[in-house]
């Protein structure tokens, strides 16, 4: 019995990792969704394409300066995100007095027009990036399974920042005044605050962060201009799962259904692929705002 | 309506603390203020009169910027804010309770409190807020949609206090709230009045209003129609019942 279970523990830590791992991007990509939502109120579909352009740019850091992997996790994002000022300044501040379908609409497009332009310089089939050296070699040795560093390191990396930015959110001045003007931003901006100002940087750091989910992922998956849309709508469904704008629902439901999909993969897995957006039908049935929203 | 109904002052007053002339504003294509003239002197505490829909709330709100466009010369202080976005006009020293209280649900007392930025100096501390509003710090962790409506209102009022800004709009502090809460807000608007802010009130309810302004200003239809000062005010019922149809 004891065998057996220690057997299937065995055949299923390895899914229950990588699990992990996708959960690690699906939470950042939909915390950073649930950032620029709360303040924007626009529903960032270029946020793939901003993920995969994270990833190109550590590409091009790497082979056109010779910055390595630490030098592209800083640079990159921040390269993205002022791509995302110019983005917001010039089309989508524009938006804000409509509905959220024209600012859907809106970064559709872009991510469309992205994606083609990186299509077209360099090619769909994907570039290698290579891990960083010290988080190469021989992986960890549980007993049970064998645990690539760089894995470790994306679960530890992404569950860091979540918390970082949570703790920014709902513990600082800063955090205090973003959660005011979601609330009642005309009012923020009587008080002396500079708004439009703060909505375009809220823009530029949810961007920034999937510019760091990027590069993150430039090691697992080939860095390749489809490699954004092919997380997008999974992410999309974690976010409606988890409830439009919150942020620890975000960061919570990515992490955990990403572990609900290695287990699948485990238990049934003809079901893996479809598992997350069987679940999503189900919330929105029963609790339309997702799991913490607030309706 | 032709511009020869402009309102009579009483008085040319020169020494303005805020000098409001022929301010019209829009909310969208809907014209809401028509030409409003009026002045506050540093150390005032003036009201607005008028019936619902008379334009008092869009005043203020057109002094603070948060109307669509918006005409004619707000002076604040000697400088023109007319072309000011609202955060400037904020930070250049006006402080603002809005109708509806304007408390964030998602932020607790202290944050709501703490929310406003400093503008200058001059603004009461923490102790002596607490000590005028004693509620807001036994509730200092509530959320602040918890708060019963007359400690929304103190906070409203609290959070501006802290700023320092000189001149404060209030509109109608003591809408909805039980008598011995307006008895409260009175005391408190002469107890800051002592402090040498200056106060710019909405006010439904002139019964009140006689307890605390210094002078009134009446509106109709979108502009000042009549102003009174306190002392007279008592001569002049007749005139205001006509105003305010009570």
């Amino acid at each position: 019995m004891l065998e057996e279970l220690l057997f299937q523990l065995e055949m299923s830590a390895p899914q229950v990792v990588l699990g992990l791992v996708n959960g690690a991007f699906y939470a950042l990509l939909s915390l950073g969704l649930a950032v620029i939502f709360g303040m924007l109120n626009v529903i960032n579909f270029a946020h793939g394409a901003q993920f995969m352009m994270g990833a190109f740019v550590a590409w091009m850091l790497l082979n056109w300066a010779g910055i390595p992997y630490w030098g592209a996790l800083i640079l990159s994002p921040i390269i993205v995100g002022a791509f995302g000022v110019i983005l917001e300044r010039t089309m989508i501040s524009r938006l804000y007095k409509l509905d959220h379908l024209y600012g859907l609409l809106l970064t559709f497009g872009l991510a469309l027009i992205i994606e083609g332009l990186f299509r077209n310089q360099f090619g769909s089939s994907g570039l290698p990036y290579a891990p960083p050296e010290s988080l190469t070699g021989a992986p960890l040795d549980l007993g049970f399974m064998m645990l690539p560093k760089y894995r470790v390191w994306v679960v530890v990396a992404a569950f860091a920042v979540c918390i970082a930015t949570w703790l920014i959110i709902e513990k600082t001045r800063l955090g205090a005044y973003l959660r005011a003007a979601t609330e009642n931003a005309p009012l923020v901006q009587a008080f002396g605050v500079n708004v439009p100002r703060m909505v375009t940087l809220t823009y530029a750091a949810g961007v920034g962060l999937a510019a760091l989910a990027g590069v993150l992922a430039a090691p697992i998956y080939s860095v390749n201009p489809g490699m954004g849309s092919n997380f997008i709508i999974v992410v999309f469904a974690v976010v409606v799962i988890g409830g439009m704008g919150s942020i620890l629902g975000s960061v919570i439901t990515g992490f955990g259904l990403g572990l609900v999909e290695g287990l699948t993969k485990v238990i049934y897995p003809e079901a893996s692929a479809t598992v997350i957006f069987v679940i999503m039908a189900i919330v929105l049935l029963a609790r339309p705002a997702g799991l913490f929203g607030r309706a | 309506m032709p511009d020869t109904l402009a309102p009579q002052m009483h008085e040319t007053i020169t020494d303005s603390m805020l000098a409001i002339r022929n301010l019209q504003a829009w909310y969208g294509e809907s014209h809401v203020l028509h030409g409003v003239d009026l002045d506050i002197r540093k150390g005032e505490v003036v009201t607005l009169l008028g019936r619902n829909g008379a334009g008092k709330t869009s005043t203020l709100r057109a002094i603070m910027g948060l109307t669509g466009r918006r005409t004619g010369s707000v002076v604040f202080e000697g400088r023109e804010t007319i072309r000011m976005s609202p955060d400037q006009i904020g930070r250049a020293g006006i402080g603002y309770c809005p109708e509806e209280r304007g408390i964030f649900a998602s932020l607790d007392v202290t944050e709501n409190l703490m929310l406003p930025p400093k503008v200058r100096e001059g603004g009461l501390d923490i102790p002596t807020i607490h000590a005028l509003f004693p509620n807001l710090k036994e509730r200092a962790r509530s959320l602040g949609t918890k708060l019963s409506g007359g400690e929304q209102q103190m906070l409203a009022i609290a959070r501006i206090l802290r700023t320092g800004a000189p001149l404060l709009l209030l509109d109608e502090p003591t809408e909805g709230l039980a008598p011995v809460i307006v008895q409260q807000i009175g005391a408190m608007i002469r107890e800051i009045k002592q402090r040498g802010f200056t106060v710019l009130l909405v006010e439904q309810n002139f019964r009140f209003a006689q307890t605390v302004a210094d002078r009134h200003y009446v509106m109709e239809h979108g502009r000042v129609v009549d102003s009174v000062t306190n002392s007279e005010m008592a001569g002049s019922m007749d005139r205001l019942h006509a105003y305010l149809g009570v």
